[in-house]
């Protein structure tokens, strides 16, 4: 096969598997009466912002707290996994071995149960539909994953650096402060990506823990558009658009990182 | 130095949030599941406490429920489905990417989109496009004149209306992890095959194949644990129905504890923990394998 051939083809497979993004940003644009037309409108002819001004007058809020929970997922995730990370990596004392495989099996634990759990335990705390409650729920979902991958980054680093600093009368401490956290920028990016794009997508604890109240993110936003059998499609779909936001611009600016915590996470240990 | 007693110490210093964390939020909610499962809640004791123990009648009430069956049977479907379609049309793609061509890096890049996406995005995407009167796949159908499918009303179609929304979203995941196993082939095997004389099939089953089993188990195994836990897809697309026909136990788990205005919390829990037994199962296996090959 010739090299220009290759690339059609791919264009045509790219193009079939990216159709249903397509078509979501397409019917976002398109105006009610249009919706149910006979063929659809592959392209938005006579488009409508009418979903996007409903997005800004009704789902603002919702997106404010999902970027809160987001954020503050990917805080306690890396607060919590890095020096967890170094220790397995670098320190590596008796009973880190039970406890990386305790960190295996914890993330084949469906989210579905975890949330049953947290919410008769939510009840009894009166911490239901509450922001911090959701984060701490959500981070369940990242620090298993994120204690793997900087145990798996960590090992990397070569011994002699931190023996220079131990050399300096660095203590472990300062050690991991001032040698280990700068050179393992790039593993603190792919935990803080997936972290905060778990948080963001969401929806088996948000639905469970933080259906109610004031505090609902935009994943419930969406639900409940679907919900109220509510037929305005662009609406739905332009929430729909704007909510892939996050994933689009990290899969622009950090496309790296994500191939590497996917590979990370599978075929390393 | 490293063997010192002040080291381990200091290293479990470092490590002892995880494991407040893990004892709190991963054991403790886990240990209350498995209480709701083994007692007799109602929404008030729920609130209040003081739920009568009730041995294993939750489990035995599941059992034999009328939904048990069919909730089993559209779990095993669901995910050998899912995992043969996103593994093999994963290995394809990888396969076509390995060839290396004029934007083959971007295109890559491109096929993340769906994997990246908050399954409530792909899921209603896919719901307004199967949609039976106005969906642009009913509409493609009919333009070849096939007559329209009742993708997520009709019995006989919502399971493999959620199935296809799930390979969807699957085969990203299975394409990066495979093309990386790709990587790892030397190109120089290749290069003496094509000297002998090897077709492309031949290459692909002589040498990708055998030497890709390892990525593959993982691959593979990885997929299975990731397709049981499935609960997002389904439940907004279908909500398990119409009557049943795709709940699976992720499904049925949430619909008794969450789905309702009437919880039963216990028979929920009770579903969940068979699920986690499931999970567990394979996740061993994966171990194992993982295990040996490092061996």
């Amino acid at each position: 096969m010739r090299r220009p051939i290759r690339t059609a083809i791919g264009l045509m497979l790219t193009a079939v598997m990216l159709f249903p993004v397509y078509w979501m940003i397409n019917v976002s644009f398109t105006r009610d009466q249009d919706m149910r037309a006979d063929p659809p409108h592959l392209f938005p002819v006579n488009g409508t912002l009418e979903g996007y001004r409903a997005v800004l007058d009704q789902q603002l809020p919702y997106l404010g707290t999902s970027l809160l929970v987001g954020l503050g997922t990917v805080a306690l995730t890396v607060v919590l996994a890095a020096p967890a990370g170094y220790a397995l990596a670098k320190l590596r004392p008796p009973g880190g071995g039970a406890l990386s495989f305790a960190l295996l099996i914890a993330q084949m634990i469906p989210g579905i149960i975890m949330a049953m759990g947290f919410y008769a335990i939510y009840l009894n705390l009166g911490v239901l539909n509450s922001i911090p409650g959701l984060i701490l729920a959500d981070s369940t979902i990242a620090v298993p994953f994120g204690v793997l991958i900087f145990t798996a980054f960590m090992s990397g680093i070569p011994e002699e650096l931190m023996q220079a600093a131990v050399v300096d009368g660095a203590g472990r401490l300062r050690t991991f402060w001032s040698v280990v956290l700068p050179v393992s920028r790039n593993s603190i990016v792919t935990v803080s990506l997936f972290a905060f794009l778990w948080a963001w997508s969401d929806f088996v604890f948000a639905s469970t823990l933080d259906g109610g109240g004031d505090h609902r993110p935009i994943t419930l936003g969406i639900y409940q558009y679907i919900g109220n059998n509510n037929q305005q499609w662009n609406a739905i779909m332009a929430t729909a658009v704007v909510a892939s936001i996050p994933a689009t611009i990290l899969l622009v600016l950090a496309q790296r990182y994500v191939a590497a915590g996917v590979t990370a996470g599978a075929v390393k240990d | 130095m490293r063997r010192s007693k002040t080291g381990d110490w200091a290293a479990w210093a470092f490590l002892a949030p995880v494991v407040v964390y893990l004892l709190a939020f991963y054991a403790y909610p886990l240990y209350r599941n498995v209480e709701l499962s083994l007692r007799n809640y109602t929404v008030r004791s729920f609130v209040q406490g003081g739920a009568p123990f009730a041995g294993l009648d939750n489990y035995q009430k599941i059992l034999s429920d009328p939904t048990f069956g069919p909730a089993l049977a559209h779990t095993v479907v669901f995910t050998l489905a899912s995992l043969a379609f996103q593994f093999a049309i994963g290995m394809a793609l990888a396969v076509f990417f390995h060839q290396h061509f004029p934007l083959s890096r971007t295109l890559r890049a491109l096929f993340l989109v769906p994997w990246l996406l908050p399954l409530i995005v792909s899921a209603s995407t896919w719901s307004w496009m199967l949609n039976s009167d106005a969906g642009v796949v009913n509409a493609a159908l009919s333009a070849v004149g096939v007559g329209p499918v009742n993708w997520l009303t009709s019995p006989d179609w919502s399971l493999v209306s959620v199935i296809i929304a799930n390979v969807w979203i699957g085969i990203p995941f299975n394409l990066v992890v495979l093309y990386s196993g790709l990587q790892a082939i030397p190109a120089t095997l290749y290069e003496a095959a094509a000297l002998d004389g090897a077709t492309g099939a031949q290459r692909f089953w002589r040498i990708t194949f055998p030497l890709l089993r390892p990525v593959s188990a993982i691959t593979l195994l990885l997929g299975l644990i990731y397709t049981l836990k499935v609960f997002d897809i389904i439940w907004i697309m279908t909500r398990g129905g119409p009557t049943d026909s795709s709940t699976t136990f992720a499904t049925w788990s949430y619909r008794l504890g969450f789905g309702s205005l009437l919880p039963a919390f216990g028979p929920g829990a009770a579903v969940g923990n068979l699920l986690i037994v499931m999970a567990l199962a394979f996740g061993l296996i994966y171990i194992r394998i993982q295990r040996r090959q490092q061996a």
